[in-house]
């Protein structure tokens, strides 16, 4: 290969398509929730051991920080589903044209900043 | 080429098939139990409790485990293959996941199980 092609990697100027741009958030929220699992069931494991296991779990999940990591985990949950949707209906040749596929991550995008602000305030309420 | 992996030989549609399944129950589970909090308003520890009693919940949940490490495994192994290209490294980093996720679901059946009936 030649050694001094060009090469152009400025972050700020390249232009990402928006699918592309749908398709690495999906893959980035993937790995979230991967990083998530120990969480997840060690949530699981102290709201079943006991009452006041549940009950400090409870108070766990008033507090900000908190708040926020399960924030953030739903949000990666939902966004991860909301764009894994679209993948599937895509597999199926459900709005897999150029032009159909455009709208279809702006619909996710659009769906997915509804849904997490949603939960959002359903949790800060 | 097919050197390179740790998904036993080429078994690429059965992977892609697999993800798309487990990709529906673990969706199918989770709104189950958004559905669940959002219709019991007063939701405390026996209201819980009593779900995860209910037999066929235990088989869901059993089920969920099982896909949620199918699909995470197909997932991470993908992203692994696209990004570390050092086959020692891609081997180290897999071979960690996937004896943490042995751990996880061993930890995950004993949760379950620790619920009475
Ligand atoms: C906590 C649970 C989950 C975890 C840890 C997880 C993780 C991942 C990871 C790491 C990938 C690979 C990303 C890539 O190839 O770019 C992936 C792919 C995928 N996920 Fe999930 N996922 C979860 C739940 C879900 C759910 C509920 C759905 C339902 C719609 C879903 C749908 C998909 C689809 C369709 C793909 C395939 C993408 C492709 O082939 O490129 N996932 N997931």
């Amino acid at each position: 290969m030649n050694k001094k092609r060009p090469v152009f990697l400025n972050l700020f100027a390249i232009q990402f398509p928006i699918t592309a741009i749908v398709s690495i958030l999906h893959r980035a929220s993937g790995v979230l929730l991967f990083l998530f699992i120990p969480c997840l069931l060690s949530v699981l494991a102290s709201s079943l051991a006991s009452e006041a296991d549940f009950n400090a779990l409870r108070d766990t999940f008033s507090q900000p920080l908190a708040k926020l990591l399960l924030w953030l985990f739903l949000a990666a949950l939902s966004y991860h589903i909301i764009a894994g949707i679209r993948h599937l209906l895509m597999d199926m040749d459900i709005g897999d044209s150029l032009q159909a596929g455009r709208w279809g991550a702006r619909i996710v995008l659009a769906l997915s900043v509804i849904v997490i602000l949603l939960i959002g305030v359903g949790l800060w309420r | 080429m097919a050197i390179n992996n740790l998904s036993y030989g080429r078994h690429g549609l059965r992977d892609w098939l697999l993800q798309r399944v487990s990709a529906v129950i673990i969706a199918a589970y989770f709104l189950f139990l958004v559905g669940f909090w959002l219709t019991h308003p007063g939701f405390d520890y026996d209201t819980w409790m009593s779900l995860f009693a209910r037999p066929w919940v235990s088989l869901f949940s059993l089920l969920f485990l099982i896909s949620l490490f199918v699909h995470a495994w197909i997932g991470i192994w993908i992203v692994a293959t696209d990004y570390l290209k050092g086959a020692f490294l891609r081997y180290t980093v897999l071979i960690l996941v996937a004896l943490s996720f042995i751990a996880f679901f061993a930890w995950g059946v004993q949760i379950l199980w620790s619920v009475p009936a």
